[in-house]
């Protein structure tokens, strides 16, 4: 190919680029990609399992075997590879963009190095009922982890089992029943109080467990208010089951007078550290007198959410609760691990084994990596982040941060913006949608939304300030455009793999599809 | 050192930065922001912790050191299962779940998050496919959990109280369930006979009545597919019971789905297809119904649904009744949702396309093949007997030793010639496990080896 001709002298003005535009001229994958049960090649196949070099049984019974081939696509192994390959550029990651919008679920860096430890085949391919002489390095990396974040939370054991955040939740109020049960106060305290501003498992995990559950709202400076906990505690309190700062980002300084009351009531004390980001190395669950508590290691620890797990939860407990603590703990003899399953009177079994394993070994690794000092650091530049982008958020036009005027916030901010709404009709979602467009995204908050038109921001400590200067002028401008240009608000995504969807078909059991089968026979009349 | 170390996960650690950004707040100091945690709630003391390894030098060594003790069933012959399984987990599988992307995504829209919801709704139907059935969970976190919430599910929808175990179940899965179910439910275990359902025992528990389901496994506990599975299904229905059924996933291109011999809710782990053992932390829980409302009305989990978008010829995503979860009501909820094992399921969902039809037909016969040819082999071996070996089998088996080893001391005795022998259920007994990463060598490896040792 040959080059389109000169007409003249080039000078250095034809060599220089432009400065970039202040927002990014993102456009996300867009490749259109068929469901998967639309690819293939009849016959193809994308692995090749080992045949059988004894004869194949035939012991199964007429009735319990398989009749129909299962209508799984035959695909070649490049073609399976490209479709999820094609799948993952059209989604959008922490390593990808600047995810401070995602509050509450502190979306921090994972480190990479750590993802090498748990594909090493002495993690993946180690099975749990392996002789314990056979897996002491692991073993060793779980009671470490006990042992650090007990430290951190002041409690006396923490064990590792719960498969997540809500996870641990319930086993906290597992633990809570079987103390009560022992006690014989079980059918007495049938009551759990907790705060709106509390993620929903702490009231769905009892409600599950079979507890009643009172919900106490905001005061008007948005603190829970002691008033209704005060009339709301009494013989029937099992727990109290908070978190604290709430998904506001308010510290509640009272937090142990809340405490007290129900310890006098004669209830226990449950906290939800999903938002501990900010206040690790500052005070402690323990500090404050409760009870149990309970750690996400996919947040505050680190280790990557996987498109909504595996992840994996800590539930640290006093003294008093120990022998109900999830089986097996693992204990140290001063020369060897084991795993102990004598607890008789344990709650039992909260998973399979002994926990999601590899993010125990990512969390461990980024304690080590960090130490007393850095997780310090971690929490120090969580909160200054935080309150830098508060600042440059509320510069914005139609934007507030409700309760706590002028006071600073810990790890995160719910942001409303009722105003241009107000203003402009514009809904957060919207808002939140049109972000798309500029290559990130924000979460409103849970339901129901006591904070009006909600925006919930968490820049933890992994974003740089150019980060969180970027995505406040995204924000500026989604608001420039509600307010002067609303429909190209309305309309979004612009920039994005599909477009709006319709949602109305989702409710309704004629027309929602929750798989291929579904669809063909609902939908399409096969 | 020269400077003030900035810790490669702290961007504005650096000095410079810091004060730039606590003046453009007005604050003196990070200290400010703290202003609200009393001073009798302050840890005052820094935390007690191992000195940081900082450099990834550093701790890569120490992390080798630690891993350096552990023994993988890679380095040794493993015959250990019940519960967890040792199977091939293909290239491709790792690629796509170690996709950035994906690893670090977590609960964004459906629209900068296409390909997740695209992937999890791909999950739903090729499970869809394989159990013959039209509605499956975003995943739960793991096959117990998995087993609670459809034995909850039961009890919603049909209002009893008492549930049926009718199979053989692990230990620690029955603590799990009845842990689970307490509020709401007996949970009543018929003993199994000869490692079978007791079906006459059965039908009359079924006849003290308020029975919410009988539960049953498939394989069992001790890996046995019980030719009596469709009956069970009929009795509990005739007795107004919904039938649960536990499967392995990875039997089903060879044994039957649960659904077309009854089963109303089936539930299970899917570690087995293309999730790594990982100590026992590779799991991802599913549960499926027919798409009955009233059933799907009764999910806790997210269910991802398709649906047309502004454009046509667009596939678009979102929940399906998202108004029965917690997310949306809180305590109204049907139990609760919350983060679980989403990236497992997409790894199941890329095993499944990689098998396709042909691979999951050919897995379960080779699987099938070597479980009796292990059942056989080792049934000929003096001291050792495999108690129900006439029964079909996926698996796992169970097997008696009667010489002079216990159980253990037989695994003690294989551990030191480099084998993992099954688990020891107790003195005498085992629980074997081969899959289709054995080979008849290895298997006429362990016959050899205990017929030295079992005597």
């Amino acid at each position: 190919m040959s080059a389109p001709a000169n007409t003249g002298p080039v000078s250095t003005d034809d060599a220089r680029i432009a400065p970039k535009p202040p927002l990014r001229r993102f456009h996300q994958a867009r490749w259109d990609e068929p469901l998967i049960f639309e690819l293939g090649t009849p016959g193809a196949r994308g692995v090749a399992v080992p045949a059988p070099e004894v004869p194949l049984d035939d012991t199964l019974p007429e009735a319990l075997r398989r009749k129909d081939a299962p209508g799984l696509p035959d695909m070649s192994q490049l073609h399976v590879l490209r479709h999820y390959l094609r799948l993952s550029q059209e989604n959008l990651g922490v390593d990808m963009n600047i995810d401070v919008g995602q509050g509450t679920c502190t979306m921090k860096y994972s480190p990479k190095v750590n993802d090498r430890f748990v594909r090493d085949h002495r993690v993946s391919e180690l099975h749990p009922l392996q002789d314990e002489r056979t897996v002491q390095g692991v073993l060793e990396v779980m009671h470490t982890l006990e042992k650090m974040l007990a430290e951190i939370s002041g409690m006396d054991r923490v064990s590792l089992q719960p498969g997540a955040g809500s996870a641990a939740i319930y086993t906290n109020i597992a633990m809570i029943r079987a103390y009560f049960a022992a006690r014989g106060e079980l059918e007495q305290r049938d009551e759990v109080i907790t705060t709106i501003f509390s993620h929903p498992s702490n009231a769905a995990c009892a409600k599950t467990a079979g507890f009643k559950v009172i919900t106490l709202y905001p005061d008007k400076d948005g603190y829970p208010d002691i008033e209704a906990l005060k009339a709301a505690v009494g013989p029937r309190t099992a727990a109290l089951m908070i978190t604290n700062p709430e998904d506001t980002g308010i510290f509640n300084s009272r937090i142990a007078e809340f405490v007290d009351i129900v310890h006098e009531a004669g209830g226990l004390c449950a906290y939800d550290q999903a938002n501990a980001n900010g206040i690790l190395g500052i005070t402690r669950a323990r500090d404050a007198g409760f009870d149990l508590c309970h750690f996400n290691l996919h947040k505050t620890f680190s280790t990557p959410h996987a498109c909504g797990g595996p992840a994996a939860g800590a539930s640290g407990v006093s003294e008093k609760l120990v022998p109900f603590l999830p089986r097996p703990t693992v204990e140290f003899d001063g020369t060897r691990y084991r795993l102990d399953d004598d607890r008789p009177e344990s709650v039992g079994k909260i998973r399979p084994f002994y926990g999601v394993v590899p993010n125990l070994v990512r969390a461990y690794a980024w304690i080590m990596s960090l130490g007393a000092e850095g997780l310090r650091e971690v929490a120090e530049i969580a909160v200054l982040n935080n309150n830098y982008l508060m600042k440059k958020v509320l510069e914005i036009r139609g934007v507030s941060a409700p309760y706590a005027e002028g006071k600073r916030r810990i790890e995160q901010v719910r942001y409303s913006w009722e105003e241009l709404h107000r203003d402009t009709g514009v809904h957060s979602e919207e808002i939140g949608v049109r972000a798309a467009d500029f290559g990130t995204h924000y979460w409103t908050s849970h339901h129901p939304y006591v904070v009006p038109e909600p925006m919930t921001l968490e820049p933890t400590e992994s974003y740089s300030k150019q980060d969180l200067d970027e995505y406040a002028a995204i924000l500026a401008e989604v608001a420039r455009e509600a307010y002067e240009e609303p429909e190209t608000v309305r309309t979004a995504p612009h920039n994005s793999t599909i477009h709006q969807v319709r949602q109305a078909t989702l409710d309704d059991p004629k027309t929602w599809a929750v798989t291929w089968r579904a669809y063909r026979r609902k939908i399409l009349g096969q | 050192m020269t400077g003030p170390f900035a810790h490669p996960y702290i961007p504005n650690a650096a000095p410079d930065v810091k004060r730039e950004m606590l003046a453009a707040v007005g604050a003196e100091s990070v200290e400010d922001f703290y202003a609200d945690v009393p001073a009798g709630l302050r840890l005052g003391r820094p935390l007690d912790l191992p000195a940081p390894m900082r450099s990834e030098a550093a701790l890569v060594r120490h992390m080798s050191g630690l891993l350096g003790r552990n023994t993988s069933t890679r380095d040794v012959l493993s015959f250990l299962g019940g519960g967890v399984y040792q199977h091939y987990v293909p290239a491709v599988v790792d690629e796509v779940v170690d996709r950035s992307e994906f690893l670090t995504a977590y609960a964004g829209e459906p629209y900068e998050d296409h390909g997740r919801f695209q992937a999890l709704w791909e999950y739903q139907s090729l499970m869809g496919e394989l159990l013959e059935l039209d509605v499956v969970n975003v995943p739960t976190y793991d096959g117990f959990q998995a087993a609670g919430t459809a034995l909850r599910m039961a009890g919603r929808v049909t209002g009893a109280r008492r549930l049926l175990v009718a199979s053989s179940v692990a230990p620690d899965k029955l603590s799990k369930i009845r842990d689970y179910v307490r509020p709401d439910h007996d949970v009543v275990v018929v003993p199994v006979v000869d490692g079978r359902a007791d079906v006459a025992a059965v039908r009359a528990a079924l006849a003290e009545g308020d029975v919410a389901a009988v539960y049953a496994e498939a394989p069992s506990y001790l890996g046995i597919v019980d030719p009596a599975l469709p009956e069970l299904g009929e009795l509990a229905h005739a007795s107004g019971a919904l039938y649960v059924v536990n499967c392995n996933p990875i039997s089903l291109g060879v044994v039957a789905p649960p659904a077309s011999y009854g089963a109303d809710i089936v539930c299970g782990d899917v570690q087995p297809l293309g999730v790594h053992m990982s100590f026992g932390g590779g799991n991802a829980g599913f549960i499926a119904t027919r798409d009955d409302e009233p059933l799907v009305a009764e999910f806790p989990s997210r269910l991802f649904g398709v649906v047309p978008t502004a454009v046509e010829g667009e596939y678009g995503f979102g929940d399906v009744a998202y108004e029965r979860t917690s997310f949306a009501i809180r305590e109204e909820g049907k139990e609760w949702v919350g983060t679980a094992a989403a990236l497992n399921g997409i790894a199941a969902g890329v095993y499944l396309a990689l098998m396709g039809p042909q691979g999951m037909r050919e897995v379960g016969e080779t699987i099938m093949a070597n479980t009796r040819y292990a059942i056989t082999r080792l049934a000929a071996v003096p001291g050792v007997e495999v108690p129900h070996a006439d029964a079909p089998h996926f698996a796992d088996f169970a097997v008696r030793f009667t010489g002079s080893r216990t159980a253990a001391e037989v695994n003690d005795a294989l551990l030191e010639r480099g084998v993992f022998g099954g688990h020891a259920l107790s003195e005498r007994d085992a629980l074997y496990c081969v899959t289709e990463v054995h080979t008849k060598d290895d298997i006429d490896r362990l016959a050899a080896l205990l017929e030295e040792i079992a005597k």
